[in-house]
């Protein structure tokens, strides 16, 4: 039986030009910057291609919102099919990536974008249950993916 | 003078560090805490570790006296002292549960129950310490005989909950045994005579029950009310008639009597009954809330109303919240920031009012 990827052809775009940040910014410590954070997650990998998650469009700028008010930061991605059964793995890496990024009482949550996902209702209560993420990322399968996925150098 | 009437205050008393992950959980020892014992807590980490911690007599302050490691290889999810307290049982990630036992200065696992497919998150013992109560991502509950010797037979796997079950807790004097889960229900589970276990009741969307997962439940005193929470960011109390349950009659139905709803705005992981009526709840925005009873609800539709809300009561999530049984007052938490904070309820009095 060939077992073949289940997004076999996905459309990928070109990176976007980067804006590089002034060094000497006063605010830089204080603000959480939308911005920021998608630098640090736009490059991961996705788990299946070997592409960006930006180059996939499964993550654009606009993915990032951030309330400083209440210290809330969500993150919408947008599967490349409606059927992706790696959209959990994708919310592991995202986690793993951002977890020293920001002020330890930020709360983060992770969805889908509206529509985007079949069982998108499922998928968001599975991203968002902090016990399940936790126990996932001690799962020695599911840890290499990820660290397989935010490590690799890009092709 | 009724709770309602008065005024609180939720003093921090001590802050227990020493866990290097988060800490999930925490249990006071039974019969800790007056007439000179001194009080015993337990707690259980991603750290794959349990600490206890015993408090000082002359200094009043809390010392971890053993780190339990080396025996779970993943995350310690819960812990819960037999009611004897010669027992602490763990239940991990690594689909173990141990069992141990205070040897001179030591604690050494004196059992290790397997069964479980998965994650083992939670552990309850009944009233008399016969039996143990397990659970997991699995979706299955199990049912354990305490037998002489430290030994542990399963009696009865319970299948029913179609996700994840998130706690397990028996009544506090009756062998009925509650669970929770990831599919926004929770179910009673009684004995036919003979081991034989069913589920006698579900209380789902359509029961007035939550509309997402239930993380946790807890009994008043007298065992005819129960609290649970939610990821649907409500609290709700359910009641059973005292004679119906005592009567040893399975089918003592479950109902419920009031949703606290607009209080917290993440989600409630934690809840707690106090002998004395509060219901403490820790939550995912970092604050712990009191609850009591109004004085004057009517029996039949009970209000209960927030006593206090402490803001940033940890640095992070709080995971579990517990009231020390020893009529103290205390409080214990226990956090993602890797600490257990202990409080202290203080009755203000007269005309003071907490600050805001």
């Amino acid at each position: 039986m060939t077992l073949g990827l289940i997004n076999a052809n996905p459309v990928v775009h070109a990176k976007k030009k980067r804006v590089a940040r002034p060094l000497d910014d006063p605010h830089a410590d204080d603000a959480v910057d939308p911005l920021e954070i998608y630098d640090y997650v736009r490059d991961i990998r996705d788990p299946e291609h070997p592409y960006s998650l930006e180059q996939l469009s499964v993550l654009s700028e606009e993915s990032i919102t951030v309330d400083e008010k209440l210290g809330r930061i969500l993150i919408t991605f947008t599967p490349t099919i409606q059927h992706c059964s790696m959209a959990t793995v994708i919310g592991l890496c995202l986690r793993e990536k951002l977890k020293d990024c920001f002020p330890a009482h930020f709360k983060v949550d992770i969805k889908v974008a509206p529509g985007s996902h079949a069982d998108e209702e499922a998928v968001n209560k599975q991203l968002n249950d902090k016990e399940r993420v936790a126990a996932a990322l001690e799962n020695p399968n599911l840890r290499q993916l990820v660290t397989e996925c935010l490590y690799s150098s890009e092709l | 003078m009724s709770l309602v009437d008065e005024s609180f205050e939720l003093k921090e008393l001590q802050v227990l560090e020493g866990h290097a992950d988060r800490v999930w959980s925490v249990a006071w020892k039974p019969a800790t805490g007056f007439d000179g014992v001194p009080a015993v807590l337990a707690s259980c980490s991603g750290d794959k570790t349990v600490r206890v911690w015993e408090q000082s007599p002359s200094s009043g302050s809390f010392q971890c006296k053993a780190v339990l490691e080396e025996t779970h290889t993943r995350t310690v999810r819960s812990c819960a002292w037999s009611p004897s307290g010669k027992l602490l049982a763990t239940a991990s990630f690594d689909a173990t549960t141990a069992v141990w036992e205070h040897v001179g200065d030591d604690y050494e696992c004196v059992s290790t129950l397997e069964g479980h497919e998965n994650e083992v998150k939670s552990i309850s013992w009944n009233a008399s310490g016969s039996l143990l109560a397990t659970c997991g991502r699995d979706k299955s509950v199990w049912i354990w005989e305490v037998l002489p010797g430290n030994e542990f037979e399963c009696v009865s796997v319970l299948q029913g909950h179609t996700q994840d079950v998130k706690m397990v807790q028996w009544h506090p004097n009756m062998d009925i045994l509650f669970s929770c889960s990831y599919d926004n229900t929770i179910k009673v589970w009684a004995e036919d005579g003979d081991d034989d276990w069913h589920c006698v009741q579900t209380l789902a969307e359509a029961n007035n029950g939550h509309t997402s997962t239930v993380w946790a439940l807890s009994f008043n005193a007298t065992g005819d009310k129960m609290a649970t929470c939610s990821d649907d960011l409500t609290l709700k109390i359910w009641g059973s008639d005292l004679l119906t349950i005592q009567s040893g009659n399975g089918s003592a139905p479950w109902k419920h009597i009031c949703t606290l709803s607009g209080y917290h705005d993440r989600t409630i992981f934690s809840v707690h009954w106090s002998r004395e009526g509060i219901i403490a709840s820790g939550a995912a925005d970092d604050a712990i809330r009191l609850f009591a009873e109004d004085g004057d609800g009517l029996v039949d539709e009970p209000k209960y109303h927030l006593l206090l809300k402490k803001d940033k009561a940890h640095d992070m999530d709080v995971n579990s919240v517990q009231w020390s049984s020893a009529g103290n007052r205390l409080l214990a938490s226990a956090s993602d920031d890797g600490t257990i904070k202990i409080w202290e309820l203080i009755s203000l009095a007269g005309d003071q009012k907490p600050p805001l």
